[in-house]
């Protein structure tokens, strides 16, 4: 089996993670939803790093894991800090800056 | 090349606990289901020779992001109800479309192009990854430290509180609670100075009278206390001893040897 199938694969997830995060009103839900499209953003990148025979893509994978962990840190941060000053993570909640 | 039943086997470990993010109700379950998508995910890496990558997966993955996320769901209370109100009319309907969209367009564009996979495999053992990363690499590792250094500072000050006034100390809030009118010891157990030490019996003060503040207010509200005066009925006229009001609990029968006393 060609290693396309794990594109094909990542492109189901990364939709999985989009329906979440425009669905879900939970912000740690969407915020899954953000990890899960990174993971499959990551997966393509493995995937096509098998398919060309080099392992730059592995270390742009890596790259983006790092990057996740510091985004899942501050966004966490920002949930708490929301939850403090209004007692939910509803994302629907903050329209202050509606018009 | 990969087996077939091993690509499958790691599309029904990913895809499925993911669906829970567009079904499930409960966000713990949510977060549980994430960290079956990580080990599937991880599994493929290795499949993909990917060995470093798949053990980094497990490790930052499932140890400490979703590990995050769970601290932050008991942090803000795992009963927080997701509202089924729809702010954005159709909003799901218009989701719904967008996220097929999105995947038709995917699609179509990975089926036109036509990659002939490497005959070797690539090896991605830790040596092999180590050796691009720093030597090719080495100014990103730089900058994604600062990036790391930052993210975690910038945390710390996200949800540090300062103290707004200063802290009050025991004997400020003693002579508060004085001032207010509250009796300044404690209250007496049930049952002191009482003939009897059982839970449900006040206490009496020096001129005899049952204090009623010594009795746990739990039992006061499945109306398991006695109010005391029976007590003393029984005290002056030991015919009336029979005659107590019948309470939740049982009490002992006090013996005819207290009595003489």
């Amino acid at each position: 089996m060609s290693p396309m199938a794990f594109v094909y694969l990542a492109v189901v997830l990364f939709v999985i993670g989009a329906a979440a995060v425009l669905l879900r009103r939970n912000a740690i839900v969407a915020f899954m939803g953000v990890e899960l499209m990174l993971n499959a953003a990551n997966l393509a990148l493995v995937a096509f790093s098998r398919i060309h025979g080099t392992i730059d893509g592995q270390v742009m994978a890596f790259f983006v894991m790092v990057v996740a962990a510091a985004e899942v840190v501050v966004g966490l941060a920002i949930i708490i800090a929301v939850f403090r000053a209004r007692q939910t993570i509803s994302l629907d909640e903050p329209a202050e800056l509606k018009g | 090349m990969i087996s077939p039943v091993l690509f499958w086997s790691i599309a029904a470990l990913t895809v499925i606990p993911a669906l829970s993010l567009l079904f499930a109700r409960k966000a713990v379950h949510i977060a549980v289901s994430i960290i079956g998508v990580m080990i599937g995910l991880a599994v493929a890496y290795v499949t993909l020779g990917a060995p470093f990558l798949g053990v980094v997966q497990i490790v930052v993955y499932t140890g400490a992001v979703m590990m995050l996320f769970l601290f932050v769901l008991m942090l803000v209370g795992v009963d927080q109800r997701e509202s089924l109100k729809e702010t954005l009319t159709g909003q799901r309907w218009i989701a719904f479309v967008g996220a097929a969209g999105l995947a038709i367009l995917l699609i179509a564009a990975i089926s036109e192009v036509a990659f002939e996979p490497a005959e070797e495999g690539v090896s991605g053992e830790p040596d092999a990854v180590a050796m691009l990363l720093f030597t090719d690499y080495v100014v990103v590792i730089e900058i994604l430290g600062a990036l790391l250094i930052t993210a975690a500072v910038g945390a710390l000050v996200m949800t540090h509180t300062p103290r707004l006034r200063p802290r009050r100390t025991q004997q400020e809030l003693q002579r508060e609670r004085v001032l207010a009118g509250a009796n300044p010891v404690n209250k007496p157990m049930p049952g002191v100075y009482a003939r009897h030490n059982a839970l449900d019996v006040p206490a009496l003060d020096p001129e005899g009278k049952p204090i009623d503040e010594s009795v746990s207010r739990v039992l006061e509200a499945r109306h398991q206390t006695t109010e005391g005066f029976e007590w003393r009925a029984a005290l002056t006229d030991p015919s009336k001893k029979k005659a107590r009001p019948a309470s939740g609990i049982s009490k002992p029968e006090p013996t005819d040897k207290e009595d003489e006393r």
